[in-house]
């Protein structure tokens, strides 16, 4: 009965992990190339541990201590909020209105604002330098870039994790992500623009609204039928509805007829 | 101090940005869906239909919000780029 929502919880959390992470691994990347890798990869180990505090600090009581119908409630609002939020913004990326989310953009301005900053600790780019002194300027670019992604990870870690009784698989699944995508990092350094993000950002937020729906409605004493399969019947309607609206959107595209420069098609 | 402050700062921009961004409808849908939950839940297969509507709902009204706004700006006669925004790839 509950292989369904613990499936779903691993995925949800693994996939919303790999999303942040790929843009906080730009960031982390941008910094070791251009400023210097130890420093850097510090200020990202330093984040990961704030982070995993945050986790313990905030979830751990957060099971123990309130009711679980107001915590699902609360944590369903949440996972809505983000969910709707990450679902809009991947159907307008699908459908044309909005521009992709382009990592090697981010990363080309990180180097560039990095490297007009100061040469840093390593004497140039590449790193290849490195010495014994910390760069503060890598060191806090990584951290933030890190804490800021790893924030909205642990959001979700936090309110999945709770609302099941789960914390450590979840948090669990989060690591997890969090090493495969430092794995790919390393093997394809620069080229995180081939991670299909966008993808990915539907996927979860179809997970996390399903999620959301759910557990509010369970809170607020809303008996589904088939239970937690019922999480399948949402993940399943919300496919169709971003199908849908993907679709809707893109025929609501404007066509370029009246742009001057282009080739007078008759 | 400095540091403190802007600690506070990233966080409060943080929640903002979590909860109202560019689409505080969804503020607003979640509150609903909450309120429906209450109220629906005696008609328990109604609640079980109705919330998922009410957040389909919200979701396609503000995808279309922002379409309109992605666009809204007007061409300009000399503009030289497109009107509409180009896909950068």
């Amino acid at each position: 009965m509950h292989t369904t929502s613990t499936l779903i919880l691993i995925l949800a959390v693994f996939g919303a992990s790999s999303v942040e992470m790929v843009e906080a691994l730009t960031i982390v990347v941008a910094a070791g190339v251009s400023r210097g890798w130890r420093s850097a990869l510090e200020g990202a180990a330093t984040a990961v541990v704030v982070l995993a505090l945050l986790v313990g600090f905030i979830g751990v009581p957060l099971i123990h201590y309130v009711p679980i119908d107001t915590l699902r409630v609360v944590v369903g609002a949440l996972l809505l909020v983000l969910g709707l939020a990450w679902l809009r913004k991947a159907i307008l990326r699908a459908s044309g209105h909005k521009a992709p989310h382009d990592e090697d953009r981010i990363y080309a301005e990180t180097v560039a604002e990095l490297s007009e900053d100061g040469s840093g600790d390593t004497g140039g780019a590449g790193g290849e330098g490195a010495g014994k002194t910390r760069d503060g300027v890598a060191f806090a670019v990584a951290f933030k870039g890190v804490f800021l992604e790893g924030t909205e990870v642990v959001l979700i870690v936090v309110s999945l994790g709770a609302s099941q009784g789960r914390l450590g698989l979840a948090a669990l699944s989060a690591g997890a992500a969090a090493v495969v995508v430092a794995g790919v990092g390393v093997l394809v350094a620069r080229q995180l623009s081939e991670v299909p993000e966008n993808t990915i950002k539907t996927v979860v937020g179809v997970m996390l609204t399903s999620f959301g729906v759910f557990w509010v409605g369970e809170g607020a004493g809303v008996r589904w039928p088939g239970s937690d399969l019922a999480i399948l019947g949402l993940v399943g309607f919300f496919v169709l509805v971003t199908l849908a609206a993907t679709a809707w959107m893109r025929s609501l595209l404007p066509v370029p007829t009246s742009v001057p420069s282009s080739v007078p098609s008759s | 101090m400095t540091v403190l402050r802007r600690s506070l700062r990233a966080f409060g921009d943080f929640w903002w940005d979590f909860l109202i961004g560019d689409s505080p409808e969804f503020v607003l849908a979640t509150g609903v869906i909450i309120a429906l939950a209450f109220l629906l839940d005696e008609g328990r297969l109604v609640a079980t239909l109705v919330l998922p509507l009410v957040a389909a709902a919200f979701l396609l009204a503000s995808t279309y919000r922002g379409r309109k706004r992605a666009t809204a700006p007007a061409p300009q006669e000399d503009a030289p780029a497109s009107p509409v925004s180009p896909p950068t790839v």
